[in-house]
């Protein structure tokens, strides 16, 4: 088990250094003069020639990929040029914000999608089922930022119930979080139920009807756990849509996250901002995605001893 | 049935299709989700198509005493903030949708097949390298590659199709990988070289053709895909750029008129699901259809 963790750890170095890679060169790709671009028409020539040192424009690729590489390493992100502050400072008061979101989100996703996805799959072709297969296929087909309008125009504008957008109370969190849970709880749903379906069919789950364990074990017990690997997979890979899609949610809903951090950074050309933000969601990405490798070695010995 | 002396009536049970599309076209016809999905693709293409008949006004005719009509008489769905007809736009919006869709997965596919073939075929360091390349593309949560490379190259139609065409390829090229790992190690593909056709020869005749139904199954998903990003980016002001008609960038407008005017923002939307979920359920259906292990089975 500890190879098996090391390994993976090993494993995730070289996708890092990618992803930084990647990031840094989002900068590289932009067209014309990109130190003038973010400085605006009226920065002093010493501010541009601060900057462009500071980025290292006149260096050749690779050194300037160290340079970032060792600065990222330190926690060093740049300073964001619109407010002047270090970038990991802005980064630091946003996430909590986005975390909160994007966990509930993951929460409803799960409870909700497994819940639908078991029962669907228990009594397929019922009219729970008929009724969860196309509300899935709905949910999967809307697009997340027009979800939140709708519900904004539903539950905050006719109903006066919730707020319509901002943070503070737990009544502010609640449409944000359905909204960008819908299209995660279809797919949880949907991946559920045919994994669940295809358990159901398996030799060991007859053998334990036929030794007469309650039904309700034989769905709990044997089938869920045994279904378990490919909906941990999925909601690993939820979790980047969520993040995704966080950053139309905070942007629909005034939502004080990185997402929306995000956008206002490209608006405001503060790349050094942008390339911040970008490297936190994907550093999250990485680290969730190890997590549910690490899951899955506790889930299912026979991964971890393969190493 | 009448038997008559000196001929044998043979029971002749459903003949299986002779080939696979034929039987695929069977099985896709009996479900009722695909034909709907088939339907709904089939009605959006004629929209992009006839736009210009089809379009009760012209998409960019303003009228400012008629702003935010609700839907009525005059216009359907009623009229957008500079009085525009929102039903022509949102027909002339099928055009950009369609056409970012279809020219991010022709990318999308091209790159992915020729990275999937290389790295399936070369193996070795070759095929070590994309797949890096890959992973770390892959790292980048859903829309943020997408996001990320839209904010370098600038808004615009043609940049928003290359970022969503960029955005697909790491998951397509990993598609492709592993259908060419798994054709190579088929039997026919193994007595083909045993016969000693050439690489090419074995990659076109039967890789290819053997993935065939995996990549039109991955391209009709794709679209879906590609419709949704395309409408997030203009949403968020970094794709399609105003006076262009983009249901995403619709949707955006009416965002500062939600009480007054909800319709402003929510039929755009209207639009961006229904064509979203006819890809997906025509796709849903091309898989099911097109699946070998299915065959025979009506």
């Amino acid at each position: 088990m500890l190879t098996f963790v090391a390994r993976r750890l090993l494993l995730a170095v070289p996708v890092l250094l990618g992803v930084v890679f990647v990031v840094m060169l989002t900068v590289e790709l932009i067209p014309g003069d990109a130190v003038a671009l973010m400085l605006g028409e009226h920065a002093t020539p010493e501010a541009v020639a601060k900057l462009r040192d500071y980025l290292g424009l006149d260096k050749p690729l690779l050194v300037r990929y160290g340079a970032y590489v060792g600065r990222v390493a330190r926690g060093d992100l740049g300073r964001s040029i619109q407010q002047n502050r270090p970038v990991v400072d802005e980064l630091a008061d946003a996430w909590p914000a986005t975390l909160e979101l994007t966990a509930a989100a993951l929460v409803l996703a799960a409870a909700a999608g497994v819940a639908a996805g078991v029962v669907s799959a228990v009594w397929p072709n019922s009219l729970f089922d008929g009724i969860a297969r196309v509300g899935s296929l709905f949910g999967l087909s809307m697009p997340v930022f027009w979800t939140g309008l709708v519900l904004i125009v539903i539950f905050a504008l006719w109903l006066p119930w919730l707020p319509v957008g901002g943070s503070g109370s737990s009544g502010h969190l609640v449409l944000p979080a359905v909204t960008l849970a819908l299209p995660s709880i279809a797919m949880v749903a949907r991946m559920t139920r045919s994994s669940v379906l295809d358990v159901l069919h398996e030799d060991y789950v007859r053998t334990a009807r036929a030794k007469g364990v309650a039904e309700r074990l034989v769905v709990t017990k044997h089938a869920l756990r045994n279904a378990a690997i490919p909906i941990l997979t999925l909601l690993g890979l939820q979790a980047g849509q969520l993040m995704g899609g966080a950053v139309l949610t905070e942007t629909v809903f005034a939502w004080p996250g990185l997402g929306r951090l995000m956008v206002k950074a490209i608006f405001a050309r503060d790349y050094v901002l942008l390339q911040g933000t970008v490297l936190v969601f994907a550093l999250a990405f990485v680290v969730i995605n190890l997590a549910v490798d690490l899951a899955y070695g506790a889930l299912d010995p026979r991964i971890a001893r393969q190493g | 049935m009448a038997v008559s002396a000196g001929s044998i009536a043979v029971p002749v049970a459903n003949p299986a299709p002779a080939t696979l599309s034929a039987d695929a076209w069977l099985r896709f016809r009996r479900s009722r989700l695909a034909v709907a999905g088939l339907v709904l693709v089939a009605l959006l293409v004629a929209a992009a198509a006839s736009a210009p008949w089809l379009a009760p006004a012209d998409p960019a005719k303003q009228s400012l005493i008629e702003k935010r009509t609700r839907p009525g008489a005059k216009f359907l769905l009623g009229a957008d903030e500079f009085g525009r007809d929102i039903l022509s736009r949102v027909i002339f919006g099928s055009r950009v949708a369609l056409l970012v869709g279809l020219v991010s997965v022709s990318i999308a596919l091209g790159l992915a097949l020729t990275l999937g073939c290389l790295a399936g075929f070369a193996g070795g360091w070759v095929d070590g390298l994309i797949m890096r390349v890959v992973e770390v593309l892959l790292a980048f949560p859903y829309l943020l590659l997408a996001i990320a490379v839209v904010s370098a190259l600038g808004p615009g139609v043609l940049n928003t199709t290359i970022a969503v065409g960029i955005w697909g390829t790491p998951t397509a090229t990993r598609l492709v990988r592993s259908a060419v790992l798994a054709a190579r190690e088929a039997e026919y593909v193994r007595a083909a070289r045993a016969l000693g056709a050439s690489a090419g020869r074995v990659l076109t005749r039967h890789v290819l053709r053997n993935i065939l139904p995996t990549v039109i199954v991955y391209s009709t998903l794709f679209m879906a895909n590609a419709i949704l990003v395309e409408a997030a980016l203009s949403f968020l002001g970094l794709g399609v750029q105003p006076p262009t008609p983009s249901w995403g960038l619709m949707v955006s407008s009416g965002r500062d008129f939600l009480l007054v005017a909800p319709h402003i923002a929510t039929v755009p939307g209207l639009a961006i699901m229904v064509a979203v979920l006819g890809f997906n359920l025509l796709g849903d259906g091309l898989r099911d259809a097109l699946d070998p292990r299915l065959r025979g089975q009506l």
